[in-house]
């Protein structure tokens, strides 16, 4: 399998083919269906956001607490069609990508060829398996909504399949 | 005998029968059970997934591969399987012979559920539906208490994820509609629900009853083992015929294709009105987490 550092070249996210499996390093940021809320609250009340966008690439998941001597608990993907709302507006404003599991609607596609960007699938309920590529993890963001929260993580070759590519092209196509 | 002297006969007489128990006693068990419950999927599960590895190819393959090292890491790490560590559903059989005392019930089931949510670095994931404040401590359990004979407690313990809840249907079909309508319907709610549920799914199916207790035949059902079969022939011919219908639909593992999108179809029934046909579909993730003991 491929390996890839994050956040990549504009030329390594558009050689990406749908189904193709690829090992990620890099950070990335946790957010789900209340954090995304939250970021559109701030968004439309004119605030800054507690994450810069064209850094970020947003997981779609919410951990397990980590034990201790652990980073993190298990950390699989959350079904990403629920954040369909909010992807088209934060790839606009410059969002790097997004990690899920599941399709996403015509509107996040439409967004994704639109900024040349990439929305990749993790395994669903692998998250044992998905804690030993997180190497650490902090919430930067909303520590209230506990699991919800903005984590910022570190993973070393955390291993997904390109679900959309920057064509537009869906792994998810033929399933219809 | 008079009534008096007859009841106060029998109120003696059952007393002694009567077996009495602790709610605490129980507590520990769905404890117990949810410790075990959030590390493991199921051996069946992990036998079914097996089977369908070696049949895919792809990412659907690299899926089944992922999903089953993952079992075999949980285990060793002892970490939960999924993230999501569900809803806390309890099924209790309360034999009728047996005298509750302690705690309410309720209570010593939602204090089992904390402590293992909490010893065992669960996610905790129960909400207010409208504020979406986390209650922190996964309660309150999912209870429901059925009443059986004897005098033995049957408790069934299942993390119920929600990426695959989200994907449950109910329809109310007219008799005319009949097997046909039902395996429909069932199909149907796999075809809609497409990758989300995490596929391959396990779809627990009531069939009768009403509004309330189809939906909870569903999720009975979903407690049986994957790949038994219901015990009377034309229930176990739907399940057949549906769960065919569902791996010729080509969603596959996580929604990469393929020929496995469940791995098993599981119909439980109850007598309905004349009026009606009620059918629920509870789709279950490929993660299938269940624990039981009898008390």
């Amino acid at each position: 399998m491929k390996h890839l550092t994050l956040p990549l070249s504009d030329a390594e996210a558009r050689s990406l083919r749908a189904g193709e499996g690829v090992l990620l390093s890099g950070t990335i940021c946790t957010a789900r269906d209340c954090a995304h809320r939250r970021l559109f609250e701030l968004l439309d009340a004119g605030k800054p956001l507690p994450i810069d966008l064209r850094q970020t690439y947003i997981y779609y998941a919410g951990p397990c607490p980590a034990p201790a001597g652990r980073a993190c608990g298990s950390c699989g993907p959350t079904t990403s069609a629920r954040m369909n709302a909010f992807a088209p507006r934060l790839l606009d404003l410059g969002l790097c990508g997004m990690i899920g599991k599941g399709e996403m609607s015509e509107e996040v596609r439409a967004a994704l060829v639109r900024n040349h960007k990439v929305y990749f699938a993790a395994i669903g309920g692998a998250g044992a398996q998905y804690a030993q590529s997180i190497k650490s993890a902090h919430v930067v963001a909303f520590p209230d909504l506990l699991s919800e929260a903005i984590y910022r993580m570190e993973v070393e070759d955390f291993p997904v399949v390109v679900a959309i590519d920057a064509a537009g092209v869906s792994v998810y196509d033929k399933e219809r | 005998m008079s009534k008096e002297k007859l009841c106060f006969l029998r109120n003696l007489f059952y007393n002694i029968r009567m077996r009495t128990l602790d709610t605490s006693v129980i507590g520990d068990c769905v404890y117990r059970l949810a410790l075990r419950a959030g590390v493991a999927i199921t051996p069946a599960c992990r036998a079914a997934l097996a089977a369908t590895a070696a049949h895919e190819e792809g990412a659907a393959r690299f899926a089944l591969d992922t999903v089953l090292q993952n079992a075999d890491t949980a285990a060793r790490e002892h970490m939960p399987v999924c993230q999501d560590t569900g809803m806390a559903v309890v099924l209790l059989e309360l034999g009728q012979d047996v005298h509750l005392a302690g705690m309410p019930l309720a209570d010593a089931v939602n204090d089992g559920v904390r402590r293992a949510y909490r010893e065992g670095y669960f996610r905790k994931s129960i909400c207010d539906p409208l504020t979406r404040v986390n209650t922190g401590d996964n309660t309150p359990a999912h209870l429901h208490v059925e009443l059986a004979a004897g005098d033995r407690v049957r408790v069934t313990f299942l993390p119920k994820g929600f990426g695959s809840e989200n994907m449950s249907r109910l329809v109310m079909l007219t008799p005319a509609e009949g097997r046909a309508g039902i395996v429909n319907a069932i199909v149907e709610a796999v075809r809609l629900a497409g990758s989300r549920p995490c596929p391959p799914v396990y779809v627990g199916v009531g069939i009768g009853g009403a509004f309330d207790s189809c939906a909870l035949l569903a999720k009975k059902a979903l407690t049986r083992d994957v790949g038994t079969r219901n015990p009377r022939a034309d229930v176990a011919a739907i399940e057949d015929e549906a769960l065919e219908k569902i791996n010729a639909l080509g969603i596959g593992a996580q929604g990469f294709g393929g020929s496995v999108t469940a791995l098993g179809v599981a119909c439980e029934i109850a007598p309905t009105h004349i009026a009606g046909l009620p059918v629920a579909v509870n789709m279950q993730c490929h993660c299938i987490r269940c624990e039981k003991e009898t008390l």
